[in-house]
């Protein structure tokens, strides 16, 4: 009987501790004593994704930040909550948590993201929620328009731009060579891509073109494919707030995924429908099998980086050449535009629901420091950095970096921040899948504008 | 004897008491001790939640942006979205073909047939077979990806290289043959685990006795084992269909692709919730294959229960 | 005498096949850990160890695998226990509306594991204070494995035989020691397996405890495992290959060490 009792106990304490009323946990931000406690979280860890943002988190912004607040007689202690995972996972965590009023104090996303989190509540403008000290921050000065565009939603700073980047056309010096193109290269016009490319073929290159098409490869496709080709032809995927349907531009943009994967031998179209194809895009211009790729410039710092890429090119700097991607005729770009390109960037910001927006406005303005951002970037870690002062000094060692910085920045354009773009971006993907799988242009373009009238809510929010 | 089975007999016209159930005296206000624990937790944990995203599929809630901060009702349009949209259409379509040729066909007859051949064998053998399907089936789904990418890959895979076909491609020219295959492979060790489970409960005198009587091995298998273990087949036949309806990992290998040709209902419901944040869309195709699940486990049942 | 040979030799061309299916795709997993620079192709391995001391360099790898077996285990034990005893009363006594009930359980079953149920999962782990909770992701894993375990157990218990409990009530047991000592024995291959199938469950399940676990300590592999990525989402496929094998390795040792000791076998000596 003793044995029954006490088990049919348990069985009962269990049940009720499953109700929730003997559960544990910990809500995060309190305070013990007179210390501030204060946390950053961000898409980064050790020994895993970002992992040298995360130990630079650790190692330096933490007990750096605790040191001069201490020195101005203030208790801060700092706790760094790393991830490591998907952007879109990340994203949907990141919004869960600022849904329930959690979350970290100081939080990075994506500048893409900015539009719809603002418009759920999920974050608020900096002056709100930090006061004036936000708008008077003196880093503001340093940091270019468009890059500070980045983090404004109608007209409101949401956050601070923690860094940008540039897309441009990669080209393999020893294949042109071979081929007898220039090792500065830099066409002016989409048929001189396709001409370098015809070249390329018949000097034995097995893939003279590579630029993302398909939906396998996600955003990769739109921000290294066609968005930037729909720019090349002076359309953009949203302008005053009105989508862009099957336009003229879209046509363009399309033929000329045609004329590379539609059976002319420029490109490999099987490799567009591949779960890893952007992966083996990588290893494969790598291996000397590609001959033009458009990519970012975190292809050059984390792809062929012959010191930690994942396709490690242990002759990058003499082998492969970069050029600006031209609009389809000079002048027929965006904006009048004789070259194009597209940006994104990430945002640093303050959650809503922090205890201690003063400090941890303070901790964030931190973290954009010249001295944090010349700290971060040091040892073979350079990127973009959102301040002009703190560029110009850190690179000038790195060429492409330079270049984008000082070439495609002032002609770059960005994808419009709200909650839709997703959807819309990924119709566009489609619309590339068929035109790679045979479909003709002008029907994909049709067939896409059918789709995003369901997406952005009819016929009315397009532009015809 | 007695029918030793009950292939949980749904709903209506069952009878009133079989057997001679309660051997144990436990009575019903003890039983319904027993049962508590797990229906607190499943009440709070899987109810709740559950009807919860069916509700969810009457709004156009949405993860980020307008809708995530003031969801509305809109009744039944998901629904409508839904049906009128051919893209669920196909992933339907895929879904059956998927469900009937990995789960079905592939994972029962295959994780029946090694149970089968391990039946009465100890050894190493039966560890390392038993050990190598169960380890295909452990395997997180991450690595998995990656194992299949290289078995399959285009260039370079190992498959090409084995069977020397240069170009063989068949994620690309096959993709549904090759996820049904993939799906066998990674499942069938559940099967065979309660395959194996259910013929070590057949008992063993009645098996001799069979052999005895001169029975051959599809003879026993139809009149001794089939019978007795009718109920497992059920079950197993109603779980893993319900599980690969709700199967997300052709997605690590074709992404859906190409052109759709794999972006079976789990895929498409992790493309519009999670990628395109469209929860509310999400929840009502979630509870269209709720309704599918539903009309499949009824079939299954008035399958096995026609031929009692 | 011909048949019999003729049946020998089906039986190991038919075992050679199935080894051959089973084996192939693994061999990428036996080959890349041990290579410098892995790709996806399954080369012949140069025996560098050096994947291996990255592993157990990093941070968080091997204590992430101590975490995913308190999460499977933990959720192991109360499925098999729950499950057991629920399977055990509604095989014996029939409860009104039993077998509806358990269809629509399992139906509800299969939305909660989906895309479309984070939300109300996150918010109800919010209400009930559970982020951050191991104990929290062990509940609600637990809740949504227990309609199929019940169901599984519950045909186990079926097609025991019910005179050993008759006998024993006989001499005065209780209806738990009865459980404990008659019929946990009698289906012990059953509960095997339901031990078995949850803790494959729990180890590879990533989205749950990620979004229900912010701190990194209290991860398991299946999240850590997500992170061997660069930012641009590109495989570390060094650590990754590596830490796959460490990830299965617990999980191959568990099964063989249950199948030895608990079941998967005829436990003879019952004659019915």
């Amino acid at each position: 009987m003793g044995l029954r009792n006490r088990s049919v106990g348990a069985v009962a304490v269990l049940a009720v501790s499953a109700l929730g009323l003997a559960a544990c946990g910990q809500s995060s931000g309190g305070d013990s004593g007179g210390t501030i406690e204060l946390t950053i979280a961000q898409n980064a860890i050790a020994g895993g994704k970002n992992a040298a943002a995360a130990d630079f988190l650790a190692n330096w912004v933490v007990p750096k930040f605790e040191a001069a607040e201490k020195a101005k007689g203030k208790e801060v202690k700092v706790k760094f909550v790393p991830s490591g995972v998907d952007d879109e996972q990340y994203k949907t965590k990141l919004s869960l948590d600022l849904k329930s009023g959690k979350g970290a104090d100081v939080i990075d996303l994506d500048g893409i993201w900015a539009g719809e989190f603002a418009e759920a509540g999920y974050i608020k403008p900096l002056s709100d929620v930090v006061g004036a000290g936000a708008e008077s921050w003196d880093g503001w000065q340093q940091i270019p328009e468009s890059v500070q565009g980045l983090a404004t939603f109608n007209g409101k700073k949401y956050a601070l731009p923690v860094g940008t980047d540039g897309r441009v056309l990669y080209f393999n010096k020893t294949l042109f060579q071979k081929a007898g193109l220039p090792a500065d290269w830099q066409p002016k016009s989409w048929q001189e891509i396709l001409d370098a490319g015809a070249k390329l073929k018949s000097a034995g290159v097995p893939v003279p073109i590579q630029i993302n098409a398909g939906t396998a490869m996600g955003e990769a496709t739109s921000m290294q494919g066609v968005l930037p080709l729909l720019a090349g032809a002076g359309g953009e995927v949203q302008k005053d707030g009105k989508w862009t349907g099957a336009s003229q531009p879209l046509k363009d943009a399309l033929g000329l995924y045609q004329k590379i994967y539609g059976g002319s031998g420029l490109g490999d179209p099987k490799l567009q429908q591949e779960a890893k194809g952007r992966d083996k895009s990588f290893q494969q211009f790598a291996g000397g099998k590609i001959g033009i790729l458009m990519e970012g410039d975190y292809f050059w710092r984390g792809v062929v980086n012959p010191k930690d890429g994942v396709a490690k090119m242990a002759d990058r700097d003499q082998t492969v050449g970069y050029a600006l991607i031209p609009a389809m005729e000079p002048g027929k770009g965006l904006r009048g535009q004789d070259f194009v390109s597209m940006s994104g960037g990430a945002l640093r910001t303050v959650n809503p629901n922090s205890k201690h927006p003063k400090e941890a406005f303070d901790l964030l303005a931190f973290t954009l420091s010249p001295d944090a951002l010349k700290e971060e970037t040091k040892d073979g870690n350079v990127r973009i950095t959102p301040r002009t002062d703190v560029n110009k000094e850190i690179l000038a060692g790195e060429p492409l970096l330079t270049f984008i910085s000082e070439k495609v920045l002032p002609l770059t354009a960005y994808r419009p921040p709200v909650a839709v773009y997703p959807q819309v971006s990924a119709a566009l993907q489609e619309a590339t899948a068929a035109v790679v799988g045979g479909t003709a242009p002008d029907q994909a373009a049709a067939d896409y504008q059918k789709k995003l009238e369901g997406i952005v809510g009819g016929a009315g929010n397009i532009a015809s | 004897m007695a029918q030793a089975i009950s292939p949980p007999e749904a709903l209506e016209d069952a009878p009133a008491r079989r057997y001679s159930s309660d051997a144990a005296g436990l009575g019903r206000l003890r039983a319904g001790a027993f049962v508590a624990p797990a229906l607190a937790l499943i009440a709070v944990f899987l109810v709740f939640p559950a009807l919860w995203v069916l509700y969810l599929g009457l709004t156009n809630y949405r993860l980020t942006g307008v809708a995530a901060a003031e969801p509305q009702l809109v009744g039944l349009d998901n629904f409508v979205k839904a049906v009128s949209d051919p893209a669920f259409w196909n992933s339907t379509w895929l879904t059956v073909q998927f469900v009937l040729g990995s789960a079905v066909i592939g994972q029962v007859v295959l994780g029946f047939t090694i149970a089968w051949l391990m039946r009465d064998r100890t050894g190493p053998l039966k560890r390392t077979v038993e050990g190598l399907v169960i380890l295909a089936w452990i395997l997180p789904s991450a690595v998995v990806s990656f194992l299949w990418v290289a078995l399959l890959d285009r260039d370079g895979g190992t498959l090409q290289a084995l069977l020397h076909v240069p170009g063989l491609a068949p994620l690309l020219d096959h993709p549904m043959l090759s996820i049904v295959i993939f799906n066998t492979w990674r499942g069938a060790a559940f099967s065979m685990m309660l395959y194996g489970a259910a013929l070590g409960n057949v008992p063993p005198s009645h098996l001799e006795s069979a052999r005895l009587a001169g029975a051959s091995g599809w003879q026993q298998l139809r009149d001794v084992v089939f019978p007795h273990i009718r109920g497992h087949i059920l079950t197993n036949l109603l779980l893993i269909s319900l599980w690969t309806f709700n199967d997300f990992t052709p997605f690590m290998l074709t992404a859906g692709g190409p052109d759709g040709q794999t972006e079976v209902l789990a895929v498409h419901v992790y493309k519009v919730a999670l990628q395109g944040s469209e929860l509310g869309y999400g929840a009502a195709v979630s509870t269209v294959i709720l309704l599918i699940n539903l009309v499949v486990a009824v079939f299954y049942l008035r399958l096995l229960r026609s031929k009692k | 005498m011909t048949r019999f040979v003729l049946g020998r030799i089906g039986f190991y061309t038919l075992i050679a096949v199935l080894l051959a299916f089973f084996t192939i795709p693994l061999l990428w997993l036996a080959a890349a850990p041990f290579t410098s620079d892995p790709t996806y192709e399954v080369r012949v391995p140069d025996f560098t160890l050096d994947n291996f001391r990255a592993i157990l360099e990093h941070p968080y790898a091997l204590p992430s695998l101590l975490n995913s077996l308190m999460l499977a285990v933990g959720t192991a034990l109360l499925v098999v226990v729950f499950a057991a005893l629920a399977a055990y009363a509604l095989s014996r006594v029939r409860l009104p509306g039993r077998d509806a009930l358990l269809y629509a359980l399992l139906l509800l079953s299969s939305i909660i594991t989906g895309t479309a149920a984070m939300v109300p999962l996150f918010q109800l782990a919010v209400e009930l204070n559970l982020i951050d909770s191991q104990f929290g992701v062990i509940l609600i894993l637990t809740g949504g494995l227990l309609p199929a375990a019940i169901f599984m157990l519950k045909d186990f218990m079926d097609s025991t035989p019910k005179s050993y409990e008759e006998s024993a009530r006989v001499f005065g047991a209780s209806p738990l020691q009865i459980v404990r000592h008659v019929v946990v024995p009698l289906v012990r291959p059953g509960l095997a397996t339901i031990a078995v199938w949850a803790v494959a469950n729990v180890w590879g399940n990533f989205l749950m405890p990620y979004l229900l676990l912010s701190d990194v300590e209290k991860q398991p592999a299946a999240v850590i495992m997500y992170t061997l990525y660069t930012e641009g989402g590109q495989a570390n496929l060094t650590l990754l290959s590596t830490f796959g094998l460490l990830y299965s390795v617990p999980v191959v040792l568990m099964y063989l060490f249950v199948s030895k000791k608990y079941g998967f076998r005829f436990h003879g000596g019952i004659k019915r």
